[in-house]
């Protein structure tokens, strides 16, 4: 709707000018220098109040844009300090979803390694008395030795309960622990939302801006001075879409292909 | 065997760490990024260096050069362990002089396999 009126004061502006500058030929071929000087003095005034207007706009829409994200700053002090705001409240979302990943990978790599040397263990020992259990049913051992046996199985299936009752718990706090990607799942997508409403606002003034420009003959050369090249090798982390990008491998043999026609 | 592993995630240290245990390399230490890393090369008797690329500090690209600057550790073998893909990164890292380039996220099969390839060489 801001974007309609904005138009419709464009359109308004130019209308003007349209007319005052056919009435300026007419004075002008009337000779009639003095109404010709007005009209022209009168020209600038409607540019300059119409220039005002744009600007106007572009300040309310700044203004309700920081309004929106609820930005909290010490605008006085150089630079200014912003002191809360939703895009700093996303950043301590963002960490937070750094925290809360890095405490799940640790508690469950704290299982998985908790859990390894009891499945090791049992895992020996039932192969040990698997070949006990085969010399005994070969006949080749002697009371003593079947003694021993006999007090080992009695560990062993002890040793089984109270391991695989481990094992079980250590294997449900995993699952447990997967919440994580409920948690950070949440956060990133209010964090998604407000990317989305910045991108939003970003645009629409711009939109004004491009107005001002237009009325301003401003407007080319800031569009140049913003194109900065990214070095070729900068750390860009994780590619998320590796598989349409040209310039980007999509996996390990990529890598070794690519590396292998280096002369690696 | 000594290895330092450099990465700015706890995380993925700890995975390196557990895979390279499983391949029987127990003697490791790890770094959170290359300004950490570097006085560590140079006092340490280290073997081999797994290093990320992309870590606040000094990133694993510039370890990789200043690794290889260095008159003591140029031969060091080196294996990047990393999330950057782009193609112009991996010659980069090439031309830098890297041993082996693995990409995240990655099996313990691709791990071993670069690590045996660099050691056949570095042997051989």
């Amino acid at each position: 709707m801001e974007q309609e009126s904005n138009t419709d004061a464009n359109q308004e502006f130019i209308t003007e000018l349209q007319d005052c500058a056919k009435m300026l030929i007419e004075k002008l071929q009337g000779d009639n220098y003095e109404e010709a000087s007005k009209l022209i003095q009168s020209m600038v005034e409607t540019r300059d109040r119409h220039i005002f207007l744009a600007v106007g706009r572009l300040t309310r829409g700044l203004h309700s844009a920081i309004v929106n994200f609820h930005v909290d700053a010490d605008l006085d002090s150089e630079p200014p300090v912003v002191e809360s705001s939703e895009i700093q409240d996303a950043t301590d979302r963002l960490s937070y979803v750094i925290d809360l990943t890095q405490k799940a990978a640790d508690k469950t790599m704290d299982m998985v390694e908790a859990s390894a040397p009891i499945a090791l263990n049992l895992g020996q020992e039932a192969e040990q008395l698997h070949q006990e259990w085969g010399r005994l049913k070969r006949r080749e051992m002697s009371a003593d030795e079947f003694r021993e046996l006999y007090r080992r199985m009695d560990d062993f299936l002890q040793q089984t309960g109270t391991g695989t009752q481990q094992l079980n718990k250590n294997l449900q706090d995993i699952i447990l622990e997967q919440g994580f990607q409920d948690l950070t799942g949440q956060v990133l997508k209010r964090v998604i939302g407000l990317i989305g409403d910045v991108e939003r606002d970003l645009v629409s003034l711009v939109r004004i801006a491009g107005q001002v420009e237009e009325v301003t003959g401003l407007g080319d050369e800031a569009d140049k001075l913003v194109k900065a090249t990214v070095g070729a090798a900068e750390a860009e982390g994780p590619q998320i879409h590796a598989d349409v990008r040209d310039d980007v491998v999509s996996g390990q043999d990529e890598v070794d292909d690519l590396l292998s026609s280096l002369g690696f | 065997m000594k290895i330092l592993i450099v990465d700015d995630f706890s995380t993925m240290r700890r995975i390196i760490k557990n895979l390279l245990r499983d391949l029987g390399f127990t003697n490791t230490q790890e770094a959170d990024d290359g300004v950490t890393a570097l006085p560590m090369l140079k006092n340490g008797d280290f073997d081999f260096l797994v290093t990320d690329w992309n870590m606040p500090g000094m990133t694993g690209i510039d370890l990789l050069k200043a690794v290889r600057a260095d008159a003591n550790l140029s031969s060091l073998p080196v294996l990047m362990v990393t999330a950057e893909a782009k193609r112009d990164q991996i010659i980069e890292a090439a031309q830098s002089g890297v041993n082996g380039y693995v990409v995240k996220p990655f099996t313990a099969q691709a791990l071993k396999e670069k690590i045996d390839k660099i050691f056949e060489r570095v042997d051989g």
